[in-house]
């Protein structure tokens, strides 16, 4: 078998268009993620600098309505939330557009995929629509660089610290805290996840008094709204910290040492075999082939990390291409490649009404279980195949594939081609029957999205 | 994440079932293997933070009035001392009859940041703090039971339930997912999908699971300017009635333990209107519940609603609540002893009030809930304090339960 250009859309991309052609091999889908991210210029998402500003300029509004309780006042904050409820719409449907329009399907794979290793999510109400920003800041500039400056730019990013409480952990011993013992004092959230989740792995090389020292040496890691992120040397606790066997920072307390953390921590073996494997079960199958796993590790660790060498023996190693198309589509990718087999037009969804897209979007993400850059926790979303093929997702990624196309796409394009141009040599006979014997356009349409051909890449 | 493995059990299942199935599910008898025991249990997390001391309004305290102002309607009295929600008025005949009861001044051990997010997580871990741990209560409570069968938990409607999350098998559906689409396309879509086992068992249990007495036409869509869609075969507005009659067939049958939400009750603004919509869905879910499991299944069931924390006690400056800390359970059903309001009544003297502000919770919200566990399900005390709701410490018996 060896490499094919469907199957590379298929299971490295967001499945294949019928106007965008696949890439000629291995070397040509990283020499694209090497390009310019065309996707991010053409149909941009807010920086979260950009996103912050709109943060404190809400916050105003509620305070000054707060105070006066005047009307008029309340009335401009919350057109200022429902805007940016709005915003947040248009960027789902610009992470949409760029799934379906991209010549490198691999990018925008990449940036999902490291956005769920990296999973981070506002918690208060002002902070719902920021993951988008997060995402276009910390994740999508370094899907090609190395594992540790993403994993630094995570770290050190707001909605990170937000959401694991880091911003809220003051060193026992602080300054802070002496002047001040109604502070929470330490939270080992993100330093836990960090290694947990994020580098070693559970079962990693670490203790719990390796997770409590690295949460030590987290003090100090917070972000205001109107500067960003911010290292507060007030709250860190003093003394340097010893986590696994070396002694990181002293006094005074600097930033240079988390980093430095940060950078053991990304080129550890451990995290090295933990990331391989994510990938290879991510991109290839819930089961890797075990020489796949260890050749991508190999890399890995030779180069530090980086990730293009890491891509690079993904997509070079046999069982890349020999392994059965096994992974079932979440439903973020099941509807985004629905939208690239359809090459939904961006003129065309620009005059959709928001209901439109609460209905093709919004809400059938939320029935199939996904709902939209919302995950349970810090794990972020599912693997196992198992997970996505339920009763009630299996049922409603049918609804959605006999009738969301039409919303998506007023002139449906012909079933039997479609057939050809979205499901190529992996059409099989009872699909073109289906596409043939529906009694409508949408059906016949639905029923090649809906097959597992279709689901599985 | 539950549906991992609940598919898991699910496909296991499935496999046996193979093709007869595919040919017409709807006319293959399905048995499933008798339930471990016969009790049932209805777990609702009122999310949003319900306000309890509007729920169950102690009028009899001197502050209260001072504290909510002039209340519209009339409170149906309870005891002398705590009066319902006149949007509960309906459930007073339950209340007569000793099945519907309350629990005052509970919450969760979550004190001080009084954040939705994290107050459900942890209500639903049920443990003493955020620990990383991803699985809930109830399920850790069926893994101690054992012999659970493919539904004989489900969780029920959109939105994860993580109280059920966990290693043991736990269903999920929601009665809005029902098939609805054209004969022909339902064959069609079961044709595409019969070569593959997981896709093939799953699309026939959802059209097991589909109501399909409740034929509201395809949902092919029709050219309508307005309706791009096909609307869901249920308004948003009785999609809760779904819900309570779904849970109420399950519990009929194998279905022993169901867990689902009512959300609405984040009151901030105008109290006295937001918090009825919800209240309304609240009432229609119990007497749902009641009407449809029968009177001999009711008689053996226990319906639990809890929240993640309550809410200030005194009224903000637009007539709404901010978010507080101790507030109410509520229990329902045949099988708890009802007609009253339990719990350890703080009082709502300034000084009573936890920072000056929440009613003061005087007991552990996972005390009751265990100790109707260990009624229902014959667990032990110290399994319920080690494993369902590690460190809790249950105190005496409240007698819940008849």
């Amino acid at each position: 078998m060896g490499f094919s250009a469907q199957l590379a859309e298929m299971r490295f991309g967001y499945g294949m268009s019928p106007v965008v052609a696949p890439p000629a091999s291995p070397e040509a889908m990283l020499t694209a993620l090497a390009a310019p991210d065309e996707m991010a210029t053409r149909f941009p998402i807010d920086s979260f600098g950009q996103f912050s500003a709109w943060v404190v300029e809400t916050r105003k509004l509620r305070k000054a309505f707060q105070k006066t309780k005047d009307q008029e006042k309340r009335e401009a904050y919350r057109a200022a939330r429902r805007a940016q409820n709005e915003v947040g719409m248009e960027w789902a449907m610009r992470a949409m557009l760029r799934c379906t329009h991209t010549q490198c399907g691999f990018r925008e794979r990449l940036v999902a995929f490291w956005a769920d290793h990296f999973t981070a999510k506002g918690k208060i109400g002002l902070l719902r629509t920021a993951t988008a920003p997060y995402i276009e800041d910390a994740i999508r500039p370094n899907v090609t660089a190395t594992f540790g400056d993403m994993l630094s730019a995570v770290v050190t990013h707001p909605l990170m610290l937000h959401f694991l409480d880091q911003n809220r952990s003051t060193g026992p011993n602080s300054k802070a805290v002496k002047r001040n013992d109604r502070l929470d004092g330490l939270n080992e959230n993100l330093a836990r996840e960090v290694m947990e989740l994020h580098t070693l792995g559970v079962g990693g090389p670490y203790s719990q008094d390796d997770v409590r020292q690295l949460a030590e040496l987290f003090t100090g890691l917070t972000f205001g709204f109107d500067g960003g992120f911010q290292f507060r040397r007030g709250f860190a606790e003093p003394g340097a910290e010893q986590i696994m066997g070396k002694s990181y920072g002293g006094d005074p307390a600097r930033l240079g040492p988390v980093l430095e953390a940060l950078h053991d921590l990304a080129v550890h073996p451990v995290t090295a075999r933990h990331i391989a494997s994510k990938l290879a079960v991510h991109f290839v199958s819930d089961t890797p082939d075990e020489s796949l796993v260890a050749h991508v590790t190999e890399r890995y660790v030779a180069s530090g990390g980086d990730l293009m060498a890491v891509y690079g023996a993904l997509l070079e190693h046999p069982a890349a291409w020999d392994t059965p198309r096994a992974n079932v589509k979440p439903p973020v990718d099941f509807i985004a490649s629905g939208w690239r087999a359809l090459a939904v037009d961006p003129d065309h969804v620009a005059q959709l009404r928001r209901r439109d897209m609460r209905r093709t979007l919004v809400n059938p993400l939320r029935d199939m279980g996904q709902p939209w850059q919302d995950p349970n926790g810090p794990d972020g979303w599912p693997e196992q195949d198992e997970a996505w093929i339920t009763p009630q997702g299996v049922a409603m990624r049918l609804r959605w594939a006999v009738s969301a196309p039409q919303v998506l796409c007023p002139d449906l394009p012909e079933p039997m081609g479609f057939v050809a141009s979205t499901l190529g040599d992996f059409a099989d006979e009872h699909v073109q029957f289906a596409a043939r014997a529906a009694e409508s356009q949408s059906d016949a349409i639905g029923m090649v999205l809906a097959a597992p051909a279709f689901q599985r890449r | 994440m539950t549906k991992a493995l609940s598919r898991r059990a699910f496909l296991a299942r499935s496999s046996l079932i193979g093709c007869s199935v595919a040919a017409s599910p709807l006319l293959t008898p399905m048995s499933f293997a008798a339930a471990p025991w016969d009790t049932r249990l209805v777990v609702i997390i009122l999310r949003g933070a319900m306000d309890g001391l509007d729920v169950v309004r102690p009028y009899g305290a001197p502050e209260y009035a001072e504290l909510r102002g002039a209340l519209g309607g009339e409170a149906p009295d309870l005891d002398g001392f705590f009066a319902l929600h006149p949007a509960l008025n309906r459930l007073m005949p339950l209340w007569a009859k000793g099945q519907l009861g309350f629990v005052h001044a509970v919450s969760t051990p979550y004190r001080d940041k009084r954040s939705h997010f994290d107050g459900q997580d942890l209500l639903e871990a049920g443990t003493d703090a955020l620990n990383g741990s991803r699985d809930g209560w109830l399920n850790r409570m069926l893994g101690e039971v054992g012999g659970i069968e493919s539904r004989t938990a489900f969780a029920i409607g959109h939105g994860e339930m993580k109280v059920l999350n966990g290693p043991a098998p736990v269903a999920d559906w929601s009665p809005d997912a029902n098939l609805v689409l054209s004969p022909q396309a339902l064959r069609l879509a079961q044709m595409v999908m019969q070569d593959d086992p997981a896709f093939h068992a799953a699309l026939n249990e959802a059209l097991m699971l589909s109501d399909m007495d409740e034929q509201p036409g395809p949902l092919s869509v029709t050219v309508d300017e307005d309706e791009p869609m096909a609307p869901p075969p249920t308004p948003p507005s009785k999609a809760h009635l779904k819900v309570a009659e779904f849970t109420a067939d399950q519990l009929r049958g194998d279905t022993r333990i169901a867990s689902f939400s009512i959300n609405g009750w984040d009151t901030h603004n105008n109290q006295s209107r937001a918090i009825q919509p919800a209240l309304g869905r609240l009432a229609d879910t119990i007497l749902a519940l009641q009407a449809g499991v029968g009177e001999a299944v009711w008689q053996k069931t226990a319906v639990v609603a809890m929240t993640e924390f309550g809410r200030t006690a005194q009224l903000n400056g637009t007539g709404g609540t901010d978010h507080g800390t101790g507030g109410a359970m509520i229990m329902a059903g045949g099988a708890i002893r009802g007609g009253r309001v339990y719990g350890d009544w703080p009082g709502l003297g300034e000084a009573s009030l936890f920072e000056r502000r929440d009613l003061m919770p005087t007991q552990d919200v996972r005390a009751p809930a265990a100790w109707i566990l260990r009624g229902m399900a014959g667990l032990d005390q110290a399994t319920l304090e080690r494993v369902v709701f590690p460190g809790l410490q249950m105190g005496g018996d409240p007698g819940l339960l008849l």
